[in-house]
């Protein structure tokens, strides 16, 4: 098996109820690389990214049948869901920070694992929130409500948040569809630097944010994976008609 | 134009009606408020009862000319207090249990049980404490009688249930599920989440269920008359001691009060109004300084 896999789905089923919502997902996905998975709404991709780190398992009408390996083991057997979420990390579309000071956003996912030395809990929020390029922004206001904070800033101490888990892996759910031009840029910016450290897939309404930022692009309609391939094949020489109409935007 | 116009004045009357009606609860509360104050502070005016004996007395004999509310001032706030410590955790704890853990079957049932124990009336809280909690306490109790602190403690404790119970639970279903998603994404466990997360963020409206509670069981008079013993004098010193609080005080007598005697009635009425102004004031005053760090 090659290492380099971290993510390898073999004919993935959701249902929520009777609903089919993913239908046979076969998908592997690369270590620190950038995945991008693009589609109209409702066409399944959010929900196949939070099947990842099994957030689906919030919602009790979900029923899900096939694997999901993720290095080489599968983690819809019994495995312990808490330790994928560390492994795991995800950041949502709406920024959300808890009601808490800066540094207790970041504190708080070290602390559930047991972290209580202060030096170094200080000195991971430090190396977090420089990470997510933020340091500079809120050194002084470590200690005021996060919710103070512009939507860009929530949004990349959510990032934070989630990198001072040390993750190999992290999902975003159109991470910046709640954010202005500048701010998503500056999202975008901190990808780039993340990939080096971590496997990124992101879901993105956006294609020219796929375009900019993604390695390889996965393109779903109603619940199925059309084409998975290298992000530029995609968006210029896609083998599938339905790819290029949804690219040239003839629909979504 | 006439008929714009007979529109317009159709909307104002019906905007001065609905001014009318909230004009019945605002002069309700000044003139209950100017009542008490007038005929409670008239003994001290009047010099009739020095106020400095009046608050500071521990003695409530009218027979002998000795009014003195402290031992109750004492009972009402230890009765409070203890109501408070055992009601509001219990009360917090169910209110996360039905809407954070049971199964919706489950918690329909828990909190259609809730409800209806805030629909008891409060002088059945008194029988069934008279007639279950009194008798517990009697054989437990060091002294020959079981009306005692304890047991208005434990009646009060379960009186303010309801009221914190579903204002804790209001406020706890409120928070947003971007929190839960945002905790469970780091790998926070249901517990973790629920504590450090859920609770806190529900903290205002939790703490407006327990200034509710803490008003119902400061002003209730009706099931804590049955089992809190009234004695005339003494501050209470232990659990099991009798007390007089301030309410149960003024329902006693004021029947057949007259003259001084009842307007140092209304006086204890007054106390009685100060302590609820003074706990909702700090409250209030806590809730704001929290929110705002």
């Amino acid at each position: 098996m090659d290492t380099n896999i971290k993510f390898n789905t073999k004919n993935l089923d959701l249902f929520y109820g009777d609903f089919q919502a993913l239908k046979s997902i076969n998908m592997e996905i690369r270590e620190k690389e950038v995945t991008a998975f693009i589609g109209p709404s409702g066409c399944g991709k959010s929900t196949f990214l939070r099947c990842l780190n099994r957030m689906n398992d919030l919602i009790d009408s979900v029923k899900i049948n096939g694997e999901i390996l993720f290095d080489g083991k599968d983690i819809n057997g019994p495995i312990d869901v808490i330790n994928l979420r560390t492994r795991v990390g995800m950041v949502f579309q709406k920024p959300n920070p808890f009601p808490m000071s800066i540094y207790e956003n970041i504190a708080y996912g070290p602390k559930c694992q047991g972290m209580k030395d202060k030096n170094q809990l200080d000195a991971l929020v430090k190396e977090s929130l420089t990470k997510a390029a933020l340091w500079d922004e809120v050194k002084d206001r470590l200690n005021k409500s996060a919710l103070g904070l512009s939507g860009g800033q929530q949004q990349r101490l959510c990032i934070a948040r989630t990198i001072a888990m040390n993750p190999e892996v992290i999902l975003m759910d159109e991470p910046t569809s709640a954010l202005d031009p500048i701010a998503t840029a500056k999202i975008e910016d901190l990808m780039s630097s993340l990939k080096k450290d971590y496997t990124i897939i992101i879901v993105t309404h956006s294609m020219q944010q796929a375009g900019r930022i993604s390695d390889k692009t996965a393109f779903f309609l109603m619940g199925e994976v059309i084409e998975f391939n290298e992000t530029p094949i995609i968006f210029t020489n896609p083998h599938d008609k339905r790819t290029e109409d949804y690219i040239t935007g003839r629909f979504g | 134009m006439q008929a714009i116009k007979r529109k317009k004045q159709k909307e104002k009357i019906i905007e001065g009606f609905f001014l009318i009606c909230a004009f019945v609860a605002v002069v309700s509360v000044l003139a209950i408020t100017a009542f008490v104050f007038y005929n409670g502070l008239k003994p001290f005016i009047s010099n009739s009862y020095p106020l400095w004996d009046f608050l500071t007395g521990v003695e409530w004999r009218p027979g002998s000319n000795l009014y003195g509310i402290f031992y109750m001032i004492v009972g009402s706030v230890y009765a409070t207090f203890g109501a408070i410590l055992i009601g509001v955790p219990v009360a917090i704890l169910t209110a996360v249990y039905i809407s954070e853990m049971a199964s919706s079957r489950i918690g329909k049932k828990i909190r259609f049980a809730v409800e209806l124990l805030a629909g008891i009336p409060s002088v059945l809280y008194g029988v069934f404490g008279l007639g279950i909690v009194v008798p517990y306490v009697l054989n437990i109790s060091p002294m020959a009688q079981g009306e005692s602190l304890l047991a208005t403690i434990l009646v009060l404790a379960i009186m303010i249930l309801p009221t914190v119970v579903s204002i804790s639970e209001t406020s706890i279903s409120a928070v947003p599920k971007e929190y839960r998603e945002g905790s469970y994404a780091l790998g926070a466990s249901k517990i973790q989440t629920i504590f450090k997360v859920v609770v806190p963020a529900a903290r205002s409206g939790i703490m407006t269920g327990v200034i509710l509670g803490i008003g119902r069981a400061i002003g209730e008079t009706m099931a804590v008359m049955l089992v809190c013993g009234n004695p005339i004098a003494g501050i209470p010193t232990s659990l099991f001691d009798q007390i007089r609080p301030l309410t149960t005080n003024i329902a006693l007598e004021m029947g057949y009060a007259s003259g001084v005697h009842q307007e140092l009635l209304y006086s204890t009425g007054v106390v009685l109004f100060i302590f609820i102004m003074i706990i909702n004031l700090a409250v209030n005053k806590l809730i704001k300084a929290k929110v705002g760090s």
